[in-house]
């Protein structure tokens, strides 16, 4: 039974893959990467069932908020090229003025 | 009172992460659940607006309503992706009113734009939304504002 | 058993769109198009998934933990779209909207 759903969740992280490969464009690439972990979310949990292990769910968990994190992170990286917060003197300063 | 039913909720969370209940386990999580709200509370973020509890029971019954938008969305992707009996695509891209009066409403509408496919928001201004939408039908729809209007409905009352 | 087929239809339901929105990203011309096909996967195709492990699971922590593993995407996912999308409009990327020539597209690739 979960080896249809595995099955079908690789082929669509292999298309994803291709496309992070082909491009053209920076942005492409980026949705590419986080579809190709919104399907490896499902993937560790699909693979928790078929091994009968529970304990992957756990890991499933966490991918899919580091998942989130990493793609707004390179998404910070390509268009600012640091990650510097290009406010955040200035915010902290007026919170500290409202204190 | 906020911060105590964030306390106890965080508190549950690991006690269904972790399913156990050895003494050892629970002080680690009484441990980890004081670091949390320490670190919140120094961050400045329980307040109003990150945390709204007073809605908490409205928005089962928005979900119902988001969740059959999002199923007829997909389906309609779905059949133009295959082009199944010659559905096509024709990207456009529309400014749409924002009548929501608050942030929370606002973030709420443009997060479940984006939620259905077929239509993103690509950007959000003080009084109106820009939105990329796959075909002409989803931006019509888009336009008569229809979820603007069940949100106001299901989630706020008005 | 008969949960045994359901939970079978959801799961092929949703690998089967799983794979649609992986031939979406792939035959739309343009980036913004291709946002609505990964949308299909990160919504749909992740609720009959994880819906049908869930009934396997049945009332117990696993099923809770496959119910916070939805709300976590359900959550990010368009946060992580409408990042990307802003981004790419502030960086000049235009879309290709319906206006051009059709037969113009059909050059681009």
């Amino acid at each position: 039974m979960f080896i249809t759903a595995l099955l079908a969740i690789l082929v669509t992280m292999g298309l994803a893959l291709a496309r992070a490969l082909a491009g053209p464009t920076t942005y492409d690439r980026i949705a590419a990467v986080n579809m190709f972990g919104t399907k490896t979310v499902l993937l560790i949990a699909v693979l928790a069932f078929f091994t009968g292990r529970s304990d992957l769910l756990d890991i499933a968990l966490v991918y899919a908020l580091i998942n989130f994190i990493g793609v707004v992170a390179a998404l910070k990286l390509v268009t600012q090229g640091n990650f510097h917060c290009p406010d955040c003197n200035e915010s902290e300063a007026r919170q500290g003025e409202s204190k | 009172m906020k911060s105590f039913s964030f306390v106890v909720l965080l508190f549950l969370f690991w006690l269904f992460l972790s399913g156990h209940l050895e003494p050892l386990l629970l002080g680690l999580g009484v441990a980890s659940v004081a670091l949390t709200v320490f670190l919140s509370w120094r961050m400045n973020i329980i307040d109003h607006e990150s945390y709204p509890l007073h809605l908490s029971l409205k928005f089962p019954g928005y979900f119902l309503y988001l969740f059959r938008e999002i199923v007829k969305a997909n389906i309609d992707v779905a059949r133009r992706v295959l082009r199944w009996r010659g559905a096509s695509v024709s990207p456009q891209m529309i400014e749409i009113p924002l009548l929501q009066e608050s942030d929370l409403g606002a973030v709420i509408y443009a997060n479940s734009i984006t939620l259905t496919p077929g239509t993103v928001t690509i950007s959000l201004s003080k009084d109106s939304l820009t939105v990329h939408a796959l075909s002409k039908e989803a931006a019509s729809e888009l336009a008569t504002n229809a979820m603007s209007k069940e949100i106001s409905n299901r989630v706020f009352n008005q | 058993m008969i949960i045994d087929i359901l939970s079978w239809i959801l799961l092929t339901a949703g690998g089967a769109l799983g794979i649609v929105g992986g031939i979406g990203i792939h035959s739309f011309h343009d980036f913004y198009s291709r946002l609505h096909a990964a949308g299909i996967t990160d919504t749909l195709c992740a609720m009959l998934i994880l819906s049908g492990l869930g009934l396997q699971a049945g009332w117990s922590i696993a099923a809770f933990k496959l119910a916070l593993i939805f709300v976590f995407l359900f959550f990010t996912s368009p946060t992580a779209s409408h990042a990307l999308a802003n981004a790419a409009l502030h960086s000049g990327l235009k879309p290709r909207l319906s206006r051009e020539d059709p037969a113009e597209q059909n050059h681009h690739d």
